[in-house]
């Protein structure tokens, strides 16, 4: 786990040279992970951690600005009857309604998302995909979610893929860059392995499991292979990258999962919305109403918290 | 503090009734000793007592015996296998529907992590009753003649590391092939027996055909040299297994011995690591390595030698020992004062041998009986801790260079029992799988048990298998 490479040939040796990911091994760790009991204090905490964790997306064809700017309301003030809960980490929307979210978010903590690169296949030619994140930065993003071009991924062209990376990065102009490997069509654990090492050596702030569009998109088993490697290569390279698992994520009981594998994987460095993030819609409502239950001692129903 | 401490999650135990003593279970009742004779048993936890337990002496194991030999004679040896395979399913889904019960009760009573006692101990029981209970009609397809005739009675002694899982071995195969048994559960871990024999009794099943006798050495010398046996099975130490092999030798019982171990856990250069690190972990950090097929030695190919162990130190430091009813603890208490004190003592060996001893921070509880993960690094094969079964948490890491040198260091010992192959490559783990001289050589994973595989030790680990279509052999007269 050394330097970065700089050619294809030395590239493809690298990624190859990775130690194997077992699948039994790695799905029968996570399960062992999802058995840990959360309770009171342990849960109030977790709770509160992954709200503040929380990329609150819509990522619809039907989008409006009406409906990114109720978004926006609620991440802020997730809960309208309590404001001790905490804000979401950042709203991600599609690059044309970011102007939307920027103005709404202005002041507020809350961060800027946006897809880009021709979310979510990724199939078009790179100055669109480049024109792509600069509109969403102009537009007022200071977070980018990219996608990684899967085919030339699948087919071995490492250096495209890397390549591709780093003209992003500079296209981002400083604005923070998660890398979205969409580990549903990687299919295997090495490739997610080698996919996360890629985008890190190409300059990853963040790495993503899935666009949301692709099924299956964040498993427990994928996100700790991607912990795994954030680790290892902060150990190797001294520079911590964080993970962001995405889609499908819906029950409080699934977030605090995330976190006890984040806890005892990378560790509690990465237990921090800069390191570590929740792609999510419907979950944060789920949160939210197991937050009222640990206050109160009891459930309400879901018309007590809002409809975004 | 850490940011996100796990509150404490524990198992209730209300859902355990323990009575405050226990009889025998002979002939279907619980009934007193003659001798009227007791000793206690605690939890190794916290040194609370649990129960008072009867301790048979040579008059009850007789009264056992003959009880069994009744059933044999005039009950269960007469039922075609359909009907004694009724009994085991029966036995099987109660044990299922009582599992947290005996789950809870077997942490309490042993120390395991309830986590452990849930997910593996008792679903391996029912598994064990459920499989052995598809064989009970089957007997003439299991490969011993057309229609294979059991033994009659089994004498069973069995040990206090997997308590119900280990009774489970013993009585599903024998009850499955025609046999009745007396078992008598180790000193330290009687109660998930007794409660079997409670289910036992739930199951209807005929009085007889399963007898416990608790109590410790002397009753199991009872047991194993009573002229009304037809059948010995062991699982324990290799000290003991040696007696027993003797005590028999004039007889013309049958014997199966499963014993010690010092199992290899070959790690090679090209192995996944993340996963090879759970697997060492849970080769002999799992049941405190109270397993007779624990990774005790970890072999690890000199060219990822540093790598591998700074993986595993860190993995190392999240483990959470404590409570065993914590649903969150991964390192329960060491069962006995007495193994603490073997573990204690061949540590310090290994010490003065001059190998290097590391622990993870960890705290100890006060009271009960505790030893922290241990990792030996530098051991040779000439120091005892490479030889010796610790039969606790304690690794001893050696190294090799080339496969060859991995199989004659993994083979150079007094035992045989099961032994573990880490690499990707999948023509090597065929190599080595071919030449390990063990009963089980897992691949890329460790300590998996499955009861259609079968299980037992090459030389001094033991003779005989369990489980599987060749344990059967053991309860049948072929």
């Amino acid at each position: 786990m050394s330097a970065p490479a700089e050619t294809q040939a030395s590239l493809r040796g690298f990624l190859h040279g990775l130690p194997g990911v077992d699948r039994v091994g790695a799905e029968a760790r996570a399960a062992m992970l999802a058995s840990r009991s959360i309770k009171t204090t342990a849960k109030r905490w977790a709770l509160d951690a992954a709200i503040s964790m929380i990329d609150l997306t819509t990522l619809e064809g039907q989008d409006t600005p009406g409906k990114v700017r109720a978004l926006c309301a609620k991440a802020k003030r997730p809960d309208p009857a309590d404001p001790t809960a905490p804000m979401v980490a950042a709203v991600c929307v599609y690059p044309d309604l970011a102007h939307v979210a920027a103005g709404e978010l202005k002041g507020s903590g809350v961060h800027v998302a946006s897809v880009a690169t021709a979310f979510p296949s990724g199939r078009t030619s790179l100055d669109v995909k480049l024109a792509d994140v600069k509109y969403a930065v102009a537009a007022g993003a200071d977070e980018v979610d990219m996608v990684i071009d899967r085919g030339a991924f699948l087919a071995g062209r490492y250096q495209q893929v890397f390549d591709e990376i780093t003209a992003v990065r500079e296209a981002c102009d400083g604005a923070h860059l998660k890398v979205i490997l969409e580990t549903g069509e990687l299919v295997t654990l090495d490739n997610v392995r080698r996919a996360s090492w890629l985008a890190m050596l190409a300059g990853a702030d963040f790495i993503k499991t899935s666009t949301g569009k692709v099924t299956p998109a964040a498993t427990l088993p994928v996100t700790l292979v991607m912990l795994e490697a954030v680790r290892d290569f902060r150990e190797a390279h001294g520079r911590q990258v964080g993970v962001k698992p995405a889609g499908g994520i819906r029950t409080a009981k699934d977030a605090l999962r995330y976190l006890v594998l984040v806890n005892e994987t990378a560790g509690e460095d990465w237990l921090d919305p800069r390191w570590f993030r929740l792609g999510a819609s419907s979950l944060l409502n789920d949160l939210l109403m197991q937050r009222t239950k640990m206050a109160t001692g009891r459930y309400s129903g879901p018309d007590y918290f809002t409809l975004d | 503090m850490g940011k996100f401490e796990y509150a404490p999650a524990p198992e209730s135990r209300d859902i355990v009734s323990l009575r405050e003593s226990y009889g025998l279970f002979i002939g279907g009742e619980f009934t007193p000793g003659v001798d009227d004779r007791a000793f206690k048993t605690i939890s190794p936890a916290t040194e609370e007592i649990l129960a008072e337990v009867t301790e048979a002496g040579p008059a009850d194991v007789d009264r056992a015996v003959s009880a069994a030999r009744q059933a044999y004679e005039h009950t269960w040896s007469r039922l075609p296998g359909k009907e004694r395979a009724k009994y085991l399913f029966r036995i099987a889904r109660i044990v299922q529907e009582k599992a947290r019960e005996l789950a809870v009760l077997e942490s309490l009573d042993n120390g395991k992590p309830i986590r452990e006692s849930r997910d593996v101990d008792i679903p391996l029981v029912a598994a064990h009753f459920f499989y052995h209970a598809g064989w009970a009609d089957k007997l003439e397809y299991a490969g011993y003649g057309p229609a294979p005739r059991p033994l009659g009675v089994a004498g069973q002694v069995i040990p206090w590391n997997f308590p119900l899982l280990m009774l489970a071995w013993k009585i599903a195969p024998a009850l499955a092939c025609g046999n009745t048994v007396v078992l008598k559960p180790a000193e330290t871990t009687p109660l998930t027996a007794l409660a079997f024999a409670e289910i036992c009794q739930q199951a209807d099943l005929p009085p007889g055909v399963v007898n416990i006798v608790t109590g410790a050495g002397e009753t199991g010398r009872a047991l194993v040299t009573h002229p009304g046996i037809d059948k010995v099975a062991f699982t324990g130490s290799t000290e003991v297994g040696k007696e027993i092999a003797r005590a028999c030798a004039p007889s013309r019982k049958k014997l199966t011995l499963e014993l010690g171990g010092k199992a290899a856990n070959i790690v090679f250069e090209d192995a996944p690591v993340d996963q090879a690190v759970e697997g060492i972990v849970n080769g002999i950090f799992f049941n405190q390595g109270h397993v007779c097929c624990a990774g005790s030695r970890l072999l690890v190919q000199e060219s990822v030698h540093a790598e591998v162990l700074a993986a595993l130190r860190r993995r190392l430091e999240t483990l959470r020992l404590g409570d065993p009813l914590d649903k969150n603890t991964d390192v329960g208490a060491i069962n006995s004062a007495a193994q603490l004190a073997k573990i204690r003592e061949l540590s310090e060996v290994g010490e003065a041998e001059g190998a290097q001893r590391w622990s993870p921070p960890c705290e100890l509880p006060v009271k009960g009986f505790w030893f922290p993960p241990t990792v030996f690094t530098g051991v040779s094969q000439a120091h005892r801790i490479a030889r010796e079964e610790i039969f606790g948490p304690v690794l001893s890491v050696l190294t090799f260079r080339t496969p060859a040198e991995a199989v004659e260091k993994a083979n150079n010992t007094p035992y045989g029992l099961s032994a573990g192959v880490w690499t990707e490559k999948g023509s090597l783990i065929l190599w080595m799988a071919s030449r390990l001289r063990a009963g089980v050589v897992w691949a890329n994973t460790f300590n998996k048990f499955d009861p259609a595989s079968p299980f037992g030790g090459y030389k001094e680990s033991g003779y005989g298998r369990e489980g599987g279509r060749h344990g059967l052999e053991a309860y049948l007269d072929v």
